[in-house]
């Protein structure tokens, strides 16, 4: 603990962004908690004493961490506070944890803009962003337990140890537990600003890179683990909206009257794009919501057939203006005319939809005074942690208290606030009477917010030895980021590469979609390469090999996966192997193994092998749960997903239409392994999923010699490559 | 609305509801067993699967009215007392949950499989389970699990 650098006052440790002092020294309550109208809660409350913003303590040396992330399956309830724990010295055995407050000063890690703060849990970066901070304040908790001890044998600091929730005095041999010291519990005055030199080295790590069982799973296997919607409130009323099928399309209500009348309708609301109904029971609402009869005026979007318009794009890509310029590296066009040969090849996806399990829903009450009110919601957080409900309400922001849920899948469908804003617009119009807002899964779907559907324009160039000179990569698509993210090649070595985006614009609702634009754009540029190597008759790793010459942590996650899957290996009869790269933060590549049912059209993936390096890995087997997670979705999205657009319209509502992954299609095995590395850690969460079309493809042009470029590879699409 | 009395993990309920309110909303809007959950309303996912009789069943399509003759529903919550049942412990040892919304229909259907045929092949259990839908890609885990849970 020597060296302090900066310090914290302790006044500063304590405060609130809110203007509520959070706590009031060493046996202070969190006011918040204490209005809870559950007398055990509150007692149990009454037993916690706080070490600072971040952890309390009881004298039972039990210890709740807050976990500033959402957990919506990523871990976050598990890996966020072993971090903290590890700082902390902390038992592990004795280990709570709760969502902390939304509050961006105390808990928000380091946002996009330098010097900013954020509690978004988005981009995979619920590990990366959250590292520093958390190991940084278990160091603190560390020190407010040590310096009490300190106090309370009136030694000097620097003689104490911990461990395992213990503090140790080296010359007395004396020792006292976390718990034992909470009566001495002593703040303070200042608090270390840890350095990384002043925090535990890796290799005194006893928590991290080990493989804990997740806090939330017990709660998730006996149907106690909360989802927004499951809350129920007393007087709670249900809500539920009707938005047509046609995005931004005006409704006229035309039986208003005959709606109004029905059995526990309590009120029609209308938003610029839906029909809202509030009734006493859900299947009031939901019968209300099926006997509306709405005139639909014409939107943006109407008009638009998306598989129709792909000829449009390619007259977009073959036009000579540049779009929007991502990447420039020496001279593409110059290189290419100098080629010894060239290739151009366009690739192809369709929107998909996220699908998350839980259909969007919230939970909103405002006060009888109209003063406060509370949400309940599945939230990946956002760049405003109040999820954009005071402005709605009209109220100042630290009057509205965010109780985060647990997400039934987020995959960026909930970092998006759309359903929170409606949910507070209805409760504000049923206020003082608490809202429950829900999606079915027809609205989730049909109002859903895509990944843009695309088309990426490649070209490239080899000299006389076939080695890469030149790179292109055109997307054409709407959404900016969201059809474009992923163009970049940072660890191949190609001298001569350009890179641009071309923009469109149909009307149709966009989002993140898990991995964003990597998805297609990794599937376009790792299909590519196999198409020149499969043309140069290079062995497609032999051709990674040389362009990763200069990337040594990429060259080693290609050495280690080759190395799993035998790639050179022999193959069964019938079976083909395929390799794919990517690079979202974390590195990966990953080889499967597929065979084909030539008389349906039907891929079948047996085996995926994937080599990651995501720096110190702080839960081995949930990153690998991650992986796998990964690996299923790209599945699903390569082979079945497929949102279709005509006039403008939706045509998919349910399951029933819009086909994800089932069981019978999961692959034999996924095997994960991982780069050994001290980097700090990096996000892993969307690695995977881009990597399955390309190593699908890649096999399937091995296995066939015939080339898949269109998203997803439907049965009639891959017969169809066989004719071709 | 009429009255319907229910018998839910040996206990029984009666709720006043409107005939043709499916089994789901009954056991979540109105008794709060929130354990099953919504995710489709069309039979197509699997989340809000139940027992009626030891039969595995989906509960969002199943109309309230021809439940209450005494039927023997079984729901997540009354698995077992402790969330120790042997295939609610195997599920812990595989880590199989991610977001965990699916689970309780998962698990639901699981015990099923594992009731009426103790053994199960790798491709029976894919067979048994493949109604049941999982966003988060866990079916690798799920069938690790079942395995896991068979040999218990």
């Amino acid at each position: 603990m020597a060296n302090k650098i900066t310090s914290v006052s302790r006044r500063e440790f304590l405060k609130s962004s809110s203007g509520i002092a959070l706590f009031f020294g060493a046996s202070g309550i969190l006011p918040l908690i204490v209005s809870c109208s559950d007398k055990k809660k509150v007692g149990k409350q009454f037993e916690k004493h706080p070490l600072s913003a971040w952890v309390q303590i009881t004298e039972d040396g039990e210890i709740t961490i807050y976990n500033p992330a959402a957990e919506m399956g990523q871990g976050s309830m598990t890996s966020l506070p072993v971090i903290f724990a590890e700082e902390m010295d902390a038992d592990w055995s004795k280990v709570k944890v709760e969502f902390s407050p939304q509050e961006l000063e105390i808990y928000g890690s380091p946002g996009w803009a330098p010097g900013s703060k954020m509690m978004f849990t988005v981009g995979s970066r619920t590990t990366k962003s959250n590292y520093q901070l958390m190991r940084k304040s278990g160091a603190q908790a560390r020190y407010v337990l040590m310096h009490s001890a300190a106090a309370h044998w009136n030694v000097p600091v620097s003689e104490l140890t911990t461990a395992n929730s213990v503090v140790s005095h080296e010359g007395s041999s004396k020792k006292i537990s976390y718990g034992e010291l909470v009566p001495f519990l002593a703040m303070p005055a200042t608090i270390p600003d840890f350095t990384e030199e002043q925090l535990k080295a890796r290799k005194a790590f006893r928590l991290i890179g080990r493989d804990i069982p997740r806090t939330e799973i017990p709660a998730k296997v006996n149907g106690t683990a909360q989802f927004a919607i499951d809350i129920r409130l007393p007087e709670m009323v249900y809500g539920v909206l009707e938005r047509g099928n046609l995005h931004g399309s005006k409704p006229t209500l035309t039986n208003e009257s005959e709606i109004a009348a029905l059995d526990g309708v309590l009120k029609i609301v209308r938003f610029d794009y839906a029909i809202g109904i509030v009734a006493r029971r859900l299947e009031q609402a939901l019968n209300a919501k099926k006997l509306l009869k709405i005139d639909w005026s014409e939107a943006k979007a109407t008009g638009f057939n998306s598989q129709e318009i792909y000829s449009d794009y390619e007259q977009i890509a073959d036009q000579n203006k540049t779009g929007k310029v991502i990447l420039e590296k020496g001279n593409e066009a110059n290189a290419r005319q100098n080629a010894a040969k060239t290739y151009t090849a366009d690739f192809k996806n369709d929107y998909v939809y996220h699908a998350q399990m839980e259909p969007l829903n919230a939970v909103i009450q405002v006060s009888p005074d109209g003063k406060n009110a509370e949400v309940w919601v599945g939230s990946q957080q956002g760049m405003d942690p109040k999820l954009g409900v005071p402005e709605i309400l009209g109220l100042p922001p630290e009057n509205v208290n965010i109780h985060l849920q647990y997400l039934g899948g987020g995959f960026g469908r909930r970092s998006m606030s759309d359903f929170v804003a409606e949910c507070a617009i209805l409760a504000k119009e049923m206020a003082p009477l608490p809202v429950k807002l829900i999606w079915t899964r027809e609205d989730d779907l049909t109002y859903g917010a895509f990944r843009p559907l695309s088309l990426q324009r490649l070209n490239a160039s080899v000299d006389s030895q076939g080695t890469l000179t030149s790179f292109s990569h055109t997307v054409i698509g709407d959404g900016g980021d969201l059809a474009a993210s992923g163009v970049q090649n940072d660890h191949y070595d190609i001298p001569n590469q350009l890179a641009d985006w071309r923009e469109t614009s149909h009307g149709i609702r966009l989002k993140h979609w898990r991995s964003v634009g990597h998805g297609p754009n990794k599937f376009a540029i790792e299909c590519m390469l196999d198409e020149i190597a499969y043309d140069q008759k290079i062995d497609p790793v032999s051709l990674r090999r040389t362009l990763m010459v200069k990337s040594p942590r990429a060259l080693a996650t290609l050495e280690k996966v080759s190395e799993m899957a035998d790639w050179n290996g022999p193959l069964a009869e019938g079976r083909a192997k395929g390799v794919s790269f990517v690079e979202h933060d974390s590195l990966g590549t990953g080889i499967c193994e597929i065979s084909l049912d030539r008389s349906t059209g039907k891929i079948k993936v047996h085996n995926f092998w994937i080599a990651l390096d995501a720096g110190i890995i702080v839960q081995p087997d949930n990153v690998k749960a991650q992986i796998e997670g990964g690996i299923m979705m790209g599945l699903s999205s390569a082979l079945k997903e497929q949102i279709t657009i005509e006039n403008g319209k939706v045509q998919q509502s349910n399951f029933n239409d819009y086909q994800i992954l089932r069981m019978e299609d999961c692959p034999d095995s996924i095997e994960t392994s991982f780069i050994e590395s001290s980097e700090n850690p990096v996000g892993i969460g969307e690695t995977a999923t881009p990597m399955v079309a390309g190593a699908i493809a890649n096999a399937f042009l091995k296995l066939t010699g015939k080339k898949l470029r269109h998203l997803p590879f439907t049965p009639e699409r891959v017969l169809e490559a066989l004719k071709s | 609305m009429a009255s319907f009395t229910l018998d839910i993990n040996t206990t029984k309920h009666t709720v006043e509801v409107a005939e043709g309110t499916s089994l789901l909303w009954v056991l979540r809007e109105h008794l709060g067993l929130t354990g099953t959950k919504f995710g489709c309303g069309i039979a197509q996912c699997g989340a809000c699967i139940i027992h009626v009789d030891n039969i595995p069943l989906k509960a969002c399509v199943l109309p309230v009215e021809n439940f209450a003759a005494g039927q023997k529903i079984r729901t997540i919550e009354g698995l077992s007392e402790n969330g120790d049942h042997p295939v609610q412990k195997a599920w812990i040892e595989a880590q199989a949950p991610q977001c965990g919304y699916c689970q309780s229909g998962q698990i639901m259907q699981a015990v099923a499989l594992l009731e009426e045929n103790p053994t199960p092949s790798r491709e029976e259990i894919k067979s048994y389970m493949n109604g049941v839908l999982c966003r988060c890609g866990t079916y690798l885990r799920i069938i690790n699990a079942v395995e896991l849970a068979s040999k218990a």
